[in-house]
């Protein structure tokens, strides 16, 4: 992973909150098996919008997202953290993440900065009245520079000391993996394992196949 | 010294205790693998030329992507059939057991492991998925991770966690007939909000939950994420046992006991603390559905649509008109009167053998509403195969359902089960986000009760709604449905 230190860029306002993973990146993105080229799929469905934010030119190229409360609620899919990186955010802040989100973020060199409502609001007002202003986020002392406000942020100590040193959590992990071989000695034999594999007799599964009047779908609302 | 459920089952895993603000490095029990978020975590292992760990604690499912018409046929979409193959190629070249699409024991991933008996009291559970909260209904600590997780557990099966919070959630008293669980997690998200949860373990607790059977039990702990919880859990009991025993992976004779006498010790001890409680009374319930676009936006059947105007929060008003309009309603709308598309009975929330049983005590003898598609799809092909063997599949088909594979299908829509913009869905799945069922869908979240009525009715409707005095087709007493 790479470092990360402080970053300087185009501040983004989303005046949302619970902007969910499914919107960050519908569930017909998740298809892939790659790790990248995802920067196409982030919030698909909003980008069909001109008035979207990141269709506006000013803000088009930022690399700080300023979002609402509750960012990246709901499916697990990390995918959400790369598709914010591949589009070039290298920086969320918001006043509260989905406990899944943050830990992806962390693990992703995305940084997902805590600041309160009432500094958002201030940035919010910033970005808006002056589009393409840029922040700067900084890792070492915890701060968001914005025009001439500098408030705080949050991200927990470990995060923060891994993101600065670039450290990759496997490989942290695996210094103690004669802990891990321990625990294991040290577990009970009636755990379950998967392997050897016990089911009940196998069973021919038949295919369902389609209803035999054709089904109309796509009516619209009513 | 006293300890809360979570607090027992994080104690008996740490590897190794993190000093100076690091993480406690815990182990994991059983790690469920599907097709969606594994396959840049195996791609990761082959590039750092890492073997998995515990091949004999993991286990694949293919339950996202998989269609549930023709399943014996290729599948038709190429990056879905891409993503299918990926995984049996991963599951082959790493040593991980894989239950494939066609096999008896496919399905949605968190049927499959509680049905194989794999899912058992006091572990420690992860998979590639929100809804792993679900296996917190066995008293297991089980929650959903991202892929670089998934990468890190099949390299070392440990994860560093930071400490969770925990918060009590009591349901009180006794459900009334017509509410399920289902309703009770409706309610409690309602009420603490899709963010209430964050950073905590969830324990569901009280008489109406120890009354759940064990899989409307797993429906309370499936939404836990919804309330934005990392897990929830509920006290194992004898309930749980005896869903336990007897099953493939449980255990058996002397090693019975043992587990017994060990998941009997895992309960909140009397002075424990929990750092928030919560209380919920369960004769205030009623059948719950959502008007909007997030979980935490229900309201009894009984109400209506918000005005955006009497909301005071200047934040929450903002998302009432935003869901409003998306939902295509009126404010001050009865939600009795909002018509449906389609019907979706299933998913990890609600696919299982009872939910379907519920249904087909509602629709027996019964015809769908003219202008409704109803799709029913079992959690997993076991399912299947039992209500098959109950003889309920002629029953859905009979009311004009479908009655489809197993998989997660309509829940969000990775494979051909979509809804089309614009259209309305009464759905037992967990979530009503935008485009969640398919781009401009439009989602109501229900209990299965409330999805077998709507689908007679073509309106959003309770089992209360149907004609008068409609006793269970079957003779069987209506309190029955309680259990659901």
């Amino acid at each position: 992973m790479e470092k990360f230190n402080q970053h300087t860029g185009v501040g983004v306002p989303l005046r949302r909150s619970n902007v969910d993973t499914d919107q960050i990146i519908p569930a017909v993105y998740l298809k892939r098996v790659t790790r990248t080229g995802f920067e196409d799929a982030l919030f698909a469905a909003w980008r069909g919008d001109p008035a979207f934010i990141l269709n506006q030119a000013a803000y088009s190229s930022g690399s700080v997202l300023v979002a609402g409360p509750d960012f990246g609620t709901g499916s697990s899919r990390e995918h959400a953290v790369w598709a914010l990186k591949d589009y070039g955010f290298k920086v969320v802040i918001s006043n509260r993440f989905a406990d899944i989100f943050r830990g992806n973020s962390g693990k992703q060199g995305l940084l997902a900065a805590q600041a309160s409502q009432e500094d958002i609001e201030l940035i919010w007002k910033i970005l808006e009245t002056r589009p393409g202003t840029e922040i700067t986020v900084d890792l070492e002392s915890k701060t968001i520079t914005c025009d001439d406000v500098v408030v705080p942020f949050h991200v927990d100590d470990y995060t923060r000391w891994r993101l600065l040193e670039g450290l990759d959590d496997i490989g942290l992990t695996l210094e103690h993996a004669d802990e891990i071989s321990a625990f294991e000695a040290r577990r009970e034999a009636w755990r379950p394992a998967t392997l050897p594999a016990k089911h009940l007799p196998p069973v021919e599964i038949v295919a369902a196949r389609p209803a035999g009047v054709p089904v109309e779908i796509g009516r619209g609302p009513r | 010294m006293a300890g809360t459920l979570a607090e027992k089952v994080w104690d008996a895993h740490v590897v190794r205790r993190g000093t100076d603000g690091a993480p406690d490095l815990l182990y994991i029990d059983l790690h469920l693998v599907h097709e969606v978020t594994s396959p840049q975590a195996f791609e990761g292992l082959r590039l750092a030329g890492r073997p998995v760990r515990r091949p004999d604690l993991t286990l694949a499912t293919e339950d996202h992507n998989t269609p549930t018409l023709d399943i014996d046929r290729p599948i038709a979409d190429e990056t879905s059939r891409t993503q299918i193959q990926t995984l049996r190629n991963n599951a082959a070249e790493f040593g991980v057991r894989i239950h494939s699409l066609g096999d008896a024991d496919q399905g949605i991933v968190h049927q499959v492991g509680p049905q194989l008996g794999l899912t058992q009291p006091g572990l420690t559970v992860v998979c590639g998925d929100s809804h792993t909260s679900t296996h917190g209904a066995f008293g297991a600590l089980a929650f959903g991770i991202g892929t670089s997780e998934v990468e890190h557990v099949l390299a070392t099966q440990t994860l560093p966690l930071a400490p969770f919070k925990t918060m009590a959630i009591t349901v009180d008293g006794e459900l009334p007939v017509g509410a399920t669980s289902k309703d009770i997690i409706l309610a409690i998200i309602a009420k603490i909000g899709t963010g209430g949860g964050q950073g905590y373990v969830l324990e569901y607790r009280g008489e109406a939950i120890r009354a759940l059977s064990m899989e409307a039990r797993m429906t309370v702990c499936n939404m836990s994420i919804e309330a934005g919880a990392r897990a929830g859990m509920i006290a194992p009991d004898q309930t749980t046992f005896d869903y336990l025993q007897g099953r493939p992976h449980a255990p058996e004779g002397a090693d019975w006991d043992a587990a017994v006498a060990y998941w009997s010790t895992l309960r909140t001890d009397e002075d424990a603390e929990f750092d928030v409680e919560v209380v919920l009374k369960a004769e205030d319930l009623e059948p719950f559905v959502t008007w909007g676009t997030n979980p935490g936006q229900g309201l009894p059947l009984s109400g209506s649509v918000p005005v955006p105007e009497e909301i005071a929060d200047a934040d929450e008003r903002g998302a009432a008109e935003r869901a409003i309009e998306y939902m295509g309603l009126t404010p001050g709308q009865p939600l009795r009167e909002i018509k449906v598309d389609t019907v979706f009975i299933g998913s990890c929330t609600n696919g299982r053998i009872e939910d379907l049983r519920s249904v087909a005590k509602v629709v027996r003898g019964k015809h769908k509403a003219d202008d409704v598609r109803v799709l029913v799809v079992p959690a997993s092909a076991r399912v299947r195969l039992q209500a098959e063997a109950e003889g309920l599949d002629k029953i859905f088909l009979d009311f004009g359902a479908e009655w489809r594979n197993a998989g997660c299908s309509m829940c969000l829509g990775m494979n051909p089960d979509q809804l089309a913009p614009g259209e309305r869905s009464a759905s037992t799945s967990n979530r009503n986000f935008e485009g969640r069922q398919g781009k401009g869908g439009r989602t109501h979240l229900v209990s299965p009760l409330v999805a077998a009525a709507t689908a007679i009715r073509g309106t959003l409707s309770s089992f209360a709604d149907l004609d008068a005095g409609v006793p269970a087709p079957d003779g069987s007493p209506l309190t029955d449905l309680q259990t659901v």
